[in-house]
């Protein structure tokens, strides 16, 4: 029997407000990416999943354990990432 | 300083209440309304959708870069979600100081960084029954300057 492997990969949990729920069909979802995975590299992920996560834009603006956050942000496991649509609070 | 996001109706007289002293000369209540038409179109009502917890700090940021900047801190705001009716206030916002000046600016920075950052966001409901989210602006600090896509 193989030794499992151990950190290779992290988990983060995705989050989907408003239109981009409506479009994904989702609120929340975990996604599994490699260490050392960035923002840029989870939009990818996900885009590449096709239909219909790949309704969502090239980049979003995203919020990382709910801070506004860069494309090129690194990500750790247990990460909760917000997927944000263009605000319009008020 | 009081700053809340949820779904209750606001109580826009007692939101004004928390703020003002012996000090304070001037104290003004701004409330943001459900009103009835969006570009030309007419509107039944408005759901509005939140990043609860991240709003909540988000909020109490603002409140305290507008008492920072502004020589207040009595001030207090309110944003409310959920189905809202025409006529029901989605926003409030009190502030008081011992001259006008600061009150006026405290109110229009909170109001507008409340548009600009604030992870809240607004379906209108129309009056033949269909709706649609209100297009927003992308946040301070999430993008590089090559991004042209939101």
């Amino acid at each position: 029997m193989a030794t499992p492997q151990r950190n290779v990969s992290i988990s983060v949990n995705t989050i989907f407000f408003a239109l981009y729920r409506d479009l994904v069909g989702t609120s929340t979802l975990e996604v599994e990416l490699h260490q050392g995975a960035t923002v840029a590299d989870l939009v990818e992920e996900l885009r590449g999943r096709g239909a219909p996560f790949d309704s969502l834009p090239t980049e979003p603006a995203t919020a990382v354990n709910q801070t506004y956050a860069m494309p090129d942000q690194r990500l750790g496991s247990g990460d909760e990432v917000a997927f944000i649509p263009p605000v319009a609070g008020g | 300083m009081h700053c809340h996001v949820g779904p209750e109706e606001i109580d826009s007289a007692a939101l004004l209440s928390r703020v003002g002293s012996d000090e304070d000369g001037a104290a003004i209540l701004f409330t943001g309304v459900v009103r009835n038409h969006a570009d030309g179109r007419p509107v039944s009502g408005m759901r509005y959708d939140s990043y609860v917890e991240m709003s909540q700090r988000e909020l109490r940021s603002i409140a305290a870069e507008a008492a920072e900047r502004l020589g207040t801190d009595r001030l207090a705001v309110e944003h409310r979600i959920g189905e809202l009716q025409i006529g029901d206030i989605s926003v409030a916002i009190a502030v008081s100081s011992p001259h006008r000046a600061e009150s006026f600016d405290a109110t229009r920075y909170v109001i507008e960084e409340i548009k600009k950052r604030l992870p809240v966001w607004k379906k209108e409901h129309y009056e033949d029954g269909t709706n649609a989210w209100v297009s927003g602006t992308r946040p301070p600090g999430t993008s590089t300057p090559s991004t042209t896509s939101s």
